[in-house]
């Protein structure tokens, strides 16, 4: 028995150094983003690599200014885009969620198994149509052609339903008809503070969603000053010699506030996104 | 299921004004609740979609507009399946680099959420949180940055890979020479390193949420009549888990084949050397917005939706509920 169990524990102890190397493995992209984003691009071109942080900070961010000199308003469209969509997805979405969990009406069934198949339509099909439509509604070069399509996603109905439908109790809601508050009422002063914990999540993901988006802004803006992060990040590729350092520090941008809210909501962001698959 | 009380909600005056169907808000107020979703998706979802079946069947010039559409069946279809050798090429890299990347996420994330599940206790979640972040970063920013990682001279990647080199035993199993990463041999491999990376944690949380399920006293009974963590995983753990696996791989499914943002970024746009990192999308995207055959793009979308489809439908056939 002694050597079995031996076996058995040095077995573990194995699996526990790889799992924990290989996480530290998965943020080495991360780690080495940062450092590099301090250091010039000699120093990044040499052997070995840099792999503590260095002091060019401010010349990379000097560099990255002038060949984006849009970055500000980039950054503040990239905000401006993600907000818009996260303010009107919790709104629509809490609010069809209510419907569907808390009111009686016909076809109610048929029509949320109807957002729920919407789910399983590809993007791609969607890109070329799509720029067609935009350019129809003279919506081209525009924000609000990345806003408005965007602002009840099917996911968000899902999930709002789900949560509406587990968070208000039934006496609650009966009482307040009675009483005669208005639906609108009900959902603005009950169910909205009694979800507010799965709003929170929702909004994470649709606020990290937008700002990640890349194909929506790349087939739909033109204009430099226009562009969402990402856009102006891929335009530093065209540069002949691509500024590392800089690239890097642009980078940085884009993913440190993603990685601020994950350090502050993992638990609840990593729930939330599963929640839809399992359920 | 909501109890319907015959009050209604609003106050209506008595007499026969109150019978009408507006007064009666509870009537069509839910339909007003979710009118958003579907005013929404029918604008900028249903109706784009049907649009583009008409496109398929159709030719013009993009700078003169819709006016100037001429009907030409299937002839779009037929040139994209017979005579575009890029989409055929774009096509065997989509399956290509879906496999490469898809495969070793699941084989890596089913032992990966097991331990998990048994070993880590409270640290659970630490470690759990390092293999997602990938998940929820910009793929953009990110794949940048793997640009520089992957470089033939300079990169990380191929450093750690000539000092594993020199390891005794193992070190053979790596390259002795620095490896170009843009070359066509080694592009697909670099992309789906990528791929692999970022959508390894997010198969991780499925299996682990799906783990949670698994009746604790059957392992329980399982571990007193002698089983080892690996032998419950084996046969008890891994049969429960079926139907998530079939959801899972369904899921990495339709991503992979429709990968755009990891190539096009790696490979600038171009699609790299001898096109080895363009998929059958970034093939699509070009074909729209570069030379302006939004037609022949339309009829490609249709047959990679009838490609994502029928992989959907052997994936059933091999891991689904009858299999």
């Amino acid at each position: 028995m002694k050597p079995h169990h031996y076996a058995q524990k040095s077995a573990q102890t194995l699996a526990l150094v790889l799992v924990l190397a290989g996480g530290l493995l998965m943020l080495a992209p991360f780690y080495l983003m940062f450092v590099f984003a301090t250091h010039t691009d000699s120093a990044i071109l040499s052997l070995p690599p840099p792999l503590w942080f260095g002091d060019a900070l401010p010349d990379n961010l000097r560099t990255l200014m002038t060949a984006l000199p849009t970055l500000p308003q980039n950054l503040g469209y990239s905000l401006y885009v993600a907000l818009a969509i996260t303010a009107l997805n919790l709104f629509f979405c809490a609010l069809a969620g209510h419907a569907f969990a808390l009111m009686d009406f016909p076809g109610r069934e048929p029509l949320f198994s109807a957002v729920l198949a919407t789910m399983l339509l590809p993007a791609f099909l969607g890109m070329v149509p799509t720029v067609m439509t935009m350019s129809e509604l003279g919506w081209m070069n525009t924000h609000r052609a990345l806003i408005i399509p965007g602002a009840c996603g099917a996911v968000g109905v899902f999930m709002m339903r789900q949560y509406v439908g587990a968070a208000v109790p039934h006496d609650l809601l009966d009482a307040a008809r009675l009483d005669g508050c208005s639906e609108f009422g009900i959902f603005w002063r009950i169910v909205l503070p009694l979800v507010a914990p799965a709003l929170g999540t929702l909004g994470l993901i649709t606020f990290i969603g937008s700002w990640n988006n890349f194909i929506g802004p790349l087939v739909i803006l033109s204009d430099t000053e226009l562009y969402t992060l990402p856009l102006a990040l891929r335009s530093l590729q065209s540069t002949g010699q691509t500024p590392w350092g800089a690239l890097c520090a642009g980078a940085a941008m884009a993913v440190l506030p993603l990685m601020l809210i994950f350090m502050l909501a993992s638990k609840r962001l990593i729930e939330g996104l599963s929640a839809g698959a399992v359920k | 299921m909501t109890s319907s009380s015959s009050m209604p909600t609003t106050a209506a005056p008595q007499g026969v004004k109150a019978r009408s169907p507006w007064r009666d808000s509870r009537r069509w107020l839910p339909y007003v609740f979710i009118s958003p979703f579907f005013i929404l998706f029918g604008v900028f979802g249903l109706f784009p979609l049907l649009f583009s079946v008409w496109m398929s069947l159709h030719t013009w010039d993009p700078a003169a507009g819709v006016a100037a559409m001429q009907w030409v069946g299937l002839a779009n279809y037929k040139y994209a399946l017979f005579n575009d050798d890029w989409f055929h090429t774009s096509l065997l890299n989509t399956l290509w680099i879906a496999l490469l990347a898809g495969v070793p996420q699941h084989l890596v994330a089913l032992p990966l959420a097991w331990f998990m599940h048994t070993q880590l206790g409270r640290w659970r979640n630490a470690v759990l949180g390092l293999y997602f972040l990938p998940f929820i970063t910009s793929t953009v920013a990110i794949s940048l940055v793997f640009g520089a990682l992957f470089s033939r001279e300079f990169g990380v990647v191929n450093q750690a890979l000539a000092s594993l080199h020199t390891w005794p035993l193992l070190g053979g199993l790596f390259p002795d020479q620095p490896v170009d990463w843009t070359q066509p041999a080694h592009l697909p491999t670099m992309i789906s390193a990528v791929v692999f990376w970022r959508y390894l944690g997010w198969n991780t949380v499925l299996y682990l949420s799906a783990m949670q399920t698994v009746p604790k006293d059957l392992l329980e009974a399982a571990a007193m009549d002698g089983a080892g963590p690996v032998q419950r995983f084996w046969h008890i753990v891994l049969p429960l888990l079926k139907p998530m696996v079939f959801f899972a791989v369904t899921l990495t499914l339709i991503g992979n084949l429709q990968l755009f943002e990891e190539p096009f970024i790696l490979t600038s746009g171009t699609g790299g050397t001898d096109q080895a990192g363009k998929t059958a999308a970034m093939h699509l995207y070009a074909v729209a917005f570069s030379e302006g055959d939004f037609g022949t793009a339309s009829a490609m979308a249709w047959l990679l939706f009838l490609l994502v489809t029928a992989g959907t439908g052997l994936n059933r056939r091999l891991l689904g509920r009858n299999a």
